[in-house]
């Protein structure tokens, strides 16, 4: 309805608006710190510099936090994954009479702000001593992640026929040498998609964080991101530099598994 | 085949056991770490709980409650959430919908196209947040130098610091996150129109703009409709990217709902942040109750 033309345009113009933000937030980063506040600004530097990431490096402890956030991030994601695995199974597989309610159950988690948790979550895990430990964050980013994951997860069990199962069953496995053996395999894709969604979702969490873990060698990414616009004066030659390496790795992630992911969140909404 | 793919299994003591066993895991960490400190935050919207004097926490009904009404930051507070939903949903809705479209023949490296389009939603809403700030920083700001090179202004606008342009400089970088999800749930959803509908359309010489109109937004309304719905659930509980972006500033002006809850939590009244959650709660319930009514009352197929 409005030529090649105009959609090569549509297409080609959201896409420089979607990057330009991050080619910014990049560029800025490699200008040696000095350029960033220069007129006329730059919008191919001068001179590069990696000045802002040894600085990152050298006097802010970033090494620390991206550590943290790796292990954080990495554990909680496999293991809300393999929690999923198995009740998404369950819930794509079999009939029973609590299963709207636990359905209902999880949306609301979406619905209430999080903030209400919050207080009452630092009391439980201060009694727990799990208050500024990266164990107690795990089980913490575990709970967040289930709900969304289980979802989508559901999703890609309901997109494989029965029958495969029934068929290994008949080749002499049981339900669970079906389901680990035969079902997992033909889920990959599902599941590195749950993996990567959740492993974002607890690299990107701030909330959280902020509230559980205070001490420096405790702290993950955003936690730090935070405490770097807390103070006055944004130092923004770092900035630049920590949000690209937030970022990141967590595009490259998304790029590898988008189709999937886009796979999970569809399969449920277009079903009917 | 249809069969084969939805059958499910019957009800079993046995079977039950071993459902209850694959769903405990999950039920009990979203029982300990979600519901326990959501419930006991809820009923803090009860009590006088107020970090600054914790020796009283008693019961004290809905003065919470009233108290929010009677902040006089509340009506500014709900209109701004209002504008913030509103303008950031219509546009990604309509960016969205145009993207969808123009997504749904092929073309070379489409894949690419959607995984490169795909990549704000690898960034946290804080994130999002900073990279905006920058962008529209008054003095060194990308956005002021383009329009200044267009012509378009004549000196710097202080976009986050005056109240009306920062409500605008929010929304646009909410609409910049947003669009990519609508554009594929629409995509998907296009992808389920039956093509003899387009060939029935085409033979009966409708025009593309009538076979939009009439057969691929009808049909798929029902998605439309909850896509619309979830996001407007999100967009109202999304305080991180304006926290991120001007921490509810300038002077309150651009705060919503849930970024105003958090400016009380940290002011440490508990109980009145906790009470302006439930009012999130109902506020989202009723929407979602019209929302549905009214969507599926309009049209005839379900």
């Amino acid at each position: 309805m409005i030529g090649k033309l105009g959609r090569a345009g549509i297409l080609g113009g959201w896409l420089a608006i979607t990057l330009f933000p991050l080619y910014w937030i990049v560029i800025t980063s490699l200008k040696d710190p000095g350029d960033i506040f220069r007129f006329p600004i730059e919008y191919w530097p001068r001179s590069f510099s990696l000045e802002n990431y040894t600085q990152l490096f050298g006097t802010a402890q970033f090494g620390t936090y991206v550590v943290n956030s790796l292990i954080v991030s990495a554990v909680a994601a496999a293991v809300a994954t393999g929690i999923s695995i198995m009740s998404a199974y369950v819930l794509a597989r079999f009939e029973f009479r609590t299963k709207s309610a636990l359905l209902m159950a999880a949306l609301v988690t979406q619905m209430i702000p999080a903030f209400i948790a919050l207080g009452p979550l630092y009391q439980m895990m201060t009694a727990l001593r799990l208050v500024d430990n990266r164990f107690g964050l795990i089980l913490v980013y575990i709970a967040m992640c289930i709900p969304f994951s289980t979802v989508m997860l559901r999703g890609f069990f309901e997109n494989i026929p029965v029958a495969l199962e029934e068929a290994a069953m008949i080749d002499g496995l049981s339900r669970f040498g079906a389901l680990f053996r035969v079902l997992l395999a033909v889920m990959r894709p599902g599941i590195v998609a749950a993996f990567v969604f959740n492993f974002v979702s607890c690299w990107n969490e701030l909330f959280l964080s902020v509230t559980l873990m205070n001490s420096d060698a405790n702290k993950t990414i955003p936690t730090a991101l935070n405490g770097f616009i807390s103070s006055f004066n944004i130092d923004w030659g770092s900035m630049s530099a920590a949000a690209v390496l937030t970022i990141v790795p967590t595009m490259v992630l998304f790029a590898f598994a988008s189709r999937h992911i886009v796979e999970g969140l569809t399969a449920g909404a277009t079903k009917e | 085949m249809e069969d084969e793919l939805t059958r499910k299994r019957p009800f079993t003591a046995r079977r039950g056991l071993g459902i209850a066993a694959f769903l405990a895991p999950a039920v009990a960490f979203i029982g300990v770490f979600t519901y326990y400190p959501m419930v006991t935050g809820s009923q803090m919207a009860f009590r006088h709980w107020d970090l600054n004097d914790l020796t009283d926490t008693s019961w004290v009904g809905l003065r919470n409650v009233q108290a929010v009404f009677a902040d006089p930051a509340w009506h500014t507070v709900l209109a701004n959430t209002a504008l913030w939903v509103f303008g950031s949903l219509v546009p990604q809705f309509v960016i969205g919908f145009a993207l969808a479209l123009c997504l749904r023949r092929r073309f070379p490296l489409r894949g690419l196209y959607q995984a490169l389009v795909f990549f704000p939603w690898a960034v946290s809403g804080f994130l999002i947040g900073i990279l905006f700030r920058w962008l529209y920083n008054s003095e060194f700001g990308v956005v002021n130098d383009l329009l200044e090179k267009a012509g378009l202004i004549d000196q710097p606008v202080p976009w986050l610091a005056d109240p009306r342009t920062a409500m605008v400089a929010i929304i646009s970088a909410n609409i910049w996150y947003g669009v990519t999800f609508f554009a594929i749930m629409i995509m998907a959803a296009l992808q389920s129109v039956p093509e003899e509908l387009y060939e029935a359309a085409a033979l009966d010489g409708a025009g593309k703009v009538r076979t939009l109109l009439r057969i691929t937004v009808p049909y798929i309304r029902v998605t439309l409709a909850l896509t619309v719905l979830l996001r407007t659930i999100w967009i109202f509980n999304f305080p991180d990217l304006i926290f991120g972006m001007t921490g509810g500033g300038p002077n309150n002006e651009t705060q919503i709902v849930t970024t105003w809850m958090i400016t009380i939590t940290q002011q440490g009244d508990y109980g009145k942040a906790s009470a302006i959650g439930l009012l999130v709660v109902a506020i989202l319930l009723v929407f979602s109750v019209f929302f549905l009514t009214a969507t599926r009352g309009k049209g005839t197929a379900r």
